[in-house]
């Protein structure tokens, strides 16, 4: 039997986010499947013409109701599940909008979920880390029913553009919840590169010392066209904000450059970076663990280093 | 009586260097430091505050496990909670088979919030809260950072991609921790001592009703691939060199 894959899109409501063509690169790798996406939104248009351009994509279906302006999970799960009937594979992406939502698809469902698949074996058969990255576990769902799965979206690239698959628009007559409200989402406005996609990226640490330290990385970053990102405990202690976090509990990115800076190397930061192309470490402790993941290891007082690279670039 | 119930699960320290098993059946775990998953305690810390402040007036620990769990349950006593629940379970416990439990837990509790962790650290799946929130039928409010409840309502601040994204839930809801909703307290001796008489309660999967299915073979476990060894430049110079090199400068 052949697999039908249902992805949900993940977007803004204008603009469709990077992570969707990265799961259907994943959802590629079942043989054969037949990949639909769906776009939950007050107004579809916009986002599933770009949702049809992505290679690999048989067909998108537009779900809009006045209730989708902001991806709250207990609102968009009974309008994806009310079109999951003919669908084997349900995937989203492991940003925290999949991980909300695909699990409330799976428990309503009564289905498996695959967690961060990092790999697709067989239409039945995964592999995902577990540990905080300190094990891979294959798993193999029965083959009988429905399987959930969140995107591990560090592990593919995204799927190219150019194609024009058919946009349909799906009747969805369910009643939806009132008891979750949207109040604000607050976030700040940055000219930077997003740090998910980004081809490079500048990470700090504790040892930047303060918001103001970080300050000489947001400077090398412009010059470099980079992202910037944290570690956790420069997050914990103020330094810069939670969306900036890059880990285990933050945003796990595969940049084709990562520096981090000041950054010790605590086994969740490391999970969130094991994919980037090449890591540089800038630390004044030798003995940093950040230096056994690291390609190129500079040892060093980053106040110095940072604006000495910025003037050499 | 308003109640908090709080699910947490024992899994092996977060200090603890994981090494696989050469057969690939799983991870080591004989001789190894166990502990309340982290989110967890984080979130009962949460449902302590809460009670502190008058928002409830009882907190409920609960875990579905084997028998080992029962001393993560006294170290949560020990913190705080009232009184324990132990749902025992030996082998695979799948996020909804641990939603089911804890649902039929709720209807016998009828607690107006309910905390868990936002993962576990052990098989990290994230999944319980939200599948527990589904089949309940009720709000979910997952990534928490802050917490605040009216009468009614809980207006839950969560960490998202974007930055902080705030939500209002009537209640009874579920809500998932994230790192930074607080720091939880040190476990005193006077405390350990008191927690021994705090009830603990022994459950059966098959008394609550719900079968131990597990739908998710798990076939093999492997050690994640290991990077080359780099190199070490003596300055900025170099590192642009090196870099460059590489082609990506």
């Amino acid at each position: 039997m052949s697999s039908r894959v249902l992805i949900v899109a993940e977007h803004d409501g204008t603009k469709l986010n990077a992570s969707t063509a990265k799961c259907v690169t994943c959802a590629q790798g079942i043989a054969g499947a037949q990949i639909t996406i769906v776009v939950c939104a007050v107004e579809a248009a916009a986002v599933a013409a770009q949702a049809a351009q992505l290679s690999g994509v048989s067909r998108v279906l537009c779900v809009e109701n006045p209730a989708n302006g902001h991806a709250l999970a207990a609102v968009w799960a009974p309008q994806v599940i009310a079109l999951a009937g003919p669908f084997s594979h349900i995937l989203g992406p492991s940003t925290t909008f999949g991980k909300d939502l695909m699990a409330r698809i799976a428990g309503l469902l009564g289905a498996p979920q695959v967690s961060d698949i990092m790999a697709i074996d067989s239409p039945t058969r995964f592999r995902r880390p577990i540990y905080a990255g300190n094990a891979i576990l294959t798993v193999e769902s029965s083959g009988d029913g429905k399987v959930v799965g969140t995107v591990r979206t560090a592990s593919f690239e995204a799927a190219a553009g150019g194609a024009a698959a058919p946009i349909e628009t799906a009747a969805v007559s369910v009643a939806l919840p009132t008891h979750t409200r949207f109040v604000s989402v607050s976030a700040a406005r940055s000219d930077r590169p997003d740090l998910q996609t980004a081809r490079r990226v500048i990470s700090g640490g504790r040892a930047l010392g303060s918001a103001e330290g970080f300050k000489i990385l947001y400077s090398l970053a412009d010059k470099l066209g980079a992202a910037v990102g944290a570690s956790r405990a420069a997050v914990d202690a103020g330094y810069a904000p939670n969306e900036m976090q890059v880990g285990q509990t933050g945003k796990i990115i595969a940049p084709e450059l990562y520096v981090a800076v000041g950054i010790s190397g605590a086994i969740q930061h490391l999970t969130g970076i094991k994919d980037a192309r090449t890591i540089v470490a800038i630390n004044k402790d030798s003995e940093a663990p950040i230096f056994e993941v690291a390609d190129i290891g500079l040892v060093g007082d980053l106040f110095q280093i940072i604006p000495e690279i910025e003037r050499l670039v | 009586m308003k109640r908090i119930l709080v699910g947490i699960k024992r899994v092996v320290d977060y200090n603890v260097r994981i090494r696989v098993k050469p057969d690939g059946s799983g991870v080591v775990t004989d001789g190894v430091k166990m502990s309340i998953n982290p989110f967890d305690e984080i979130a009962l810390e949460e449902a302590l505050r809460i009670k502190e402040r008058g928002g409830a007036e009882e907190v409920i620990v609960a875990t579905v496990g084997p028998a080992d769990c029962q001393q993560q349950l006294r170290t949560a006593l020990a913190m705080g909670a009232d009184r324990a629940l132990h749902v025992q379970a030996d082998g695979v416990v799948e996020p909804l088979v641990a939603a089911r439990a804890l649902l039929q837990l709720i209807e016998r509790e009828q607690p107006l919030l309910v905390i868990l962790g936002k993962q576990a650290i052990d098989d990290d799946n994230g999944q319980t809260g939200q599948v527990l929130a589904a089949l309940w039928n009720r709000p979910q409010a997952t990534y928490a950072s802050k917490i605040e409840l009216t009468a009614g309502t809980a207006r839950v601040t969560r960490e998202v991609d974007a930055g902080l994204e705030t939500l209002d839930v009537d209640l009874p809801a579920v809500i998932t921790t994230d790192l930074r909703l607080n720091e939880p307290r040190y476990v005193k001796l006077p405390d350990i001592m008191k927690a021994k008489k705090k009830p603990l309660d022994t459950l059966t999967l098959s008394a609550l009703g719900v079968e131990q299915r597990q739908q998710l073979r798990l076939v093999r476990f492997e050690p994640p691939p290991q990077r080359q060894k780099g190199i070490r430049v003596k300055d900025a110079a170099e590192l642009l060199e090196a870099l460059k090199k590489k082609g990506l400068l």
